[in-house]
């Protein structure tokens, strides 16, 4: 497991908290592991930045509502989009999972839970409503790149599980 | 331009993912159910993404006014070098999933490959999308399973997808001058050994789906010098209409 995130300035950490993602607003940038490097150099925000999908539309609004929040406490500022290391689920943090549970996704599971859950073998993703582990998997792809559409077999609940990526 | 090989090598790989990309966005709204209709999507958009990392790095290389967006959409069909596979229309589920397959499999090849480039930024590129297809070969293999081992009339479209498709295959491991100049810095990838294992997971897969494997050994080339079927200009004409009319507009 890499660290979730590494050369975080505690100043720029507290304004990055605020930014969420647009498409799952709950979760602050932070906990989703997408800001891989915060520093302060000559008094301008350097930040590093990287996406959860290659194709994720929500890059571009997550660098804005950056550049935005930075502005707003004073700090002017540059946001870099980088793609290595390339983003894993792991970086979620414990409270990120927590978030999307709550907000009614199911947190990925580990790489082979994954391959098994994704190929119609065991059935261990629980539903978000219920929290039954009597589930089926509907479609590997979803409403958003990162996730794959389920369905509770007990409350019939239709709900999103995070597609594992590693 | 000092770089031109690589500039020409790293079209090579992204005018697959962007020609790809198009057809499955012409699905948007129009897939055969829901589900199928977001995994094309969803696929497009995959592949979308790498475009732009692909085209963001080329146009650094190019200098002058080159944008990944020009690099897009301003390109006349000569300029571009994505294979004869990926411009074949959507014709029905079954070619559409079957070129996906046919694609999928030497698209996960490749990008095993691509990440011991010597070039970091590819490397880079190569490890993010690599994560991504193995999702689409895993969508596209299931279905091919699933339509060729399904009715009667399904299993007759896939086959009949296959045969049409078959031709277009032994180009993805045709080496190109750009190609040949990347191999040998150990930038590029040597795309010729790739091949036999292509058809042996290809005919493994095929034959579980009880699809015969065509024997004919006559095979289309051209895509990768530029020279492309008949519906590639339609494709871009789709493509590139909101440009040519209206140029520089964003949204």
């Amino acid at each position: 497991m890499v660290a979730t995130a590494q050369n975080i300035d505690e100043r720029l950490s507290l304004i990055l908290e605020k930014v969420s993602d647009p498409e799952i607003p709950v979760l602050s940038i932070m906990d989703m592991g997408v800001v891989r490097s915060a520093i302060i150099e000559e008094g301008i925000a350097l930040i590093q930045i990287t996406p959860t999908y290659s194709g994720c539309p929500a890059m571009d609004v997550i660098g804005d509502d950056i550049k935005k929040a930075l502005f707003e406490a004073n700090y002017k500022s540059e946001v870099e989009l980088i793609l290595a290391p390339a983003w894993t689920t792991d970086w979620i943090t414990p409270k990120g999972r927590r978030m999307l549970e709550e907000y009614g996704i199911a947190a990925p599971l580990d790489e082979e839970a994954d391959k098994s859950v994704l190929l119609g073998g065991k059935q261990l993703v629980k539903c978000t409503n219920c929290g039954s582990k009597n589930t089926r998997m509907v479609s590997q792809f979803g409403s958003t790149a990162c996730k794959a559409q389920f369905q509770c077999n007990e409350c019939l609940e239709p709900f999103d599980y995070f597609k594992c990526l590693k | 331009m000092k770089n031109e090989n690589l500039y020409n090598y790293i079209l090579g790989i992204a005018d697959n993912n962007l020609i790809l990309g198009q057809r499955l966005g012409e699905l948007c709204g129009h897939g055969p159910s829901l589900e199928t209709d977001i995994a094309c999507t969803n696929i497009s958009l995959d592949l979308l993404g790498q475009v732009r990392s692909y085209y963001q790095y080329a146009s650094k290389l190019k200098g002058d006014n080159v944008t990944e967006d020009s690099i897009a959409f301003l390109r006349k069909e000569k300029e571009y070098v994505n294979v004869l596979l990926v411009e074949q229309p959507n014709t029905d589920f079954a070619y559409t999933i079957v070129r996906q397959f046919l694609f999928d499999i030497y698209n996960n090849l490749f990008l095993e490959e691509l990440q011991k480039s010597h070039d970091i930024t590819l490397v880079a590129i190569a490890k993010k999308s690599i994560k991504e297809v193995s999702y689409h070969r895993r969508f596209s293999s299931d279905w091919v399973k699933r339509l060729g081992d399904g009715t009667k009339e399904s299993n007759l479209k896939v086959q009949e997808a296959v045969d049409n498709l078959w031709t277009y295959t032994d180009e993805l491991f045709h080496l190109t001058d750009a190609d040949k100049a990347m191999v040998k810095e150990g930038i590029g990838v040597d795309v010729t050994v790739l091949k036999s294992k292509y058809y042996k997971i290809v005919n493994t897969l095929l034959t579980e789906a009880n699809i015969v494997i065509p024997d004919s050994k006559w095979f289309q080339k051209g895509g990768k010098e530029g020279i492309h079927t008949e519906h590639m200009g339609y494709l871009l004409n789709d493509m590139q209409f909101m440009q040519r009319t209206y140029p520089n507009m964003e949204w």
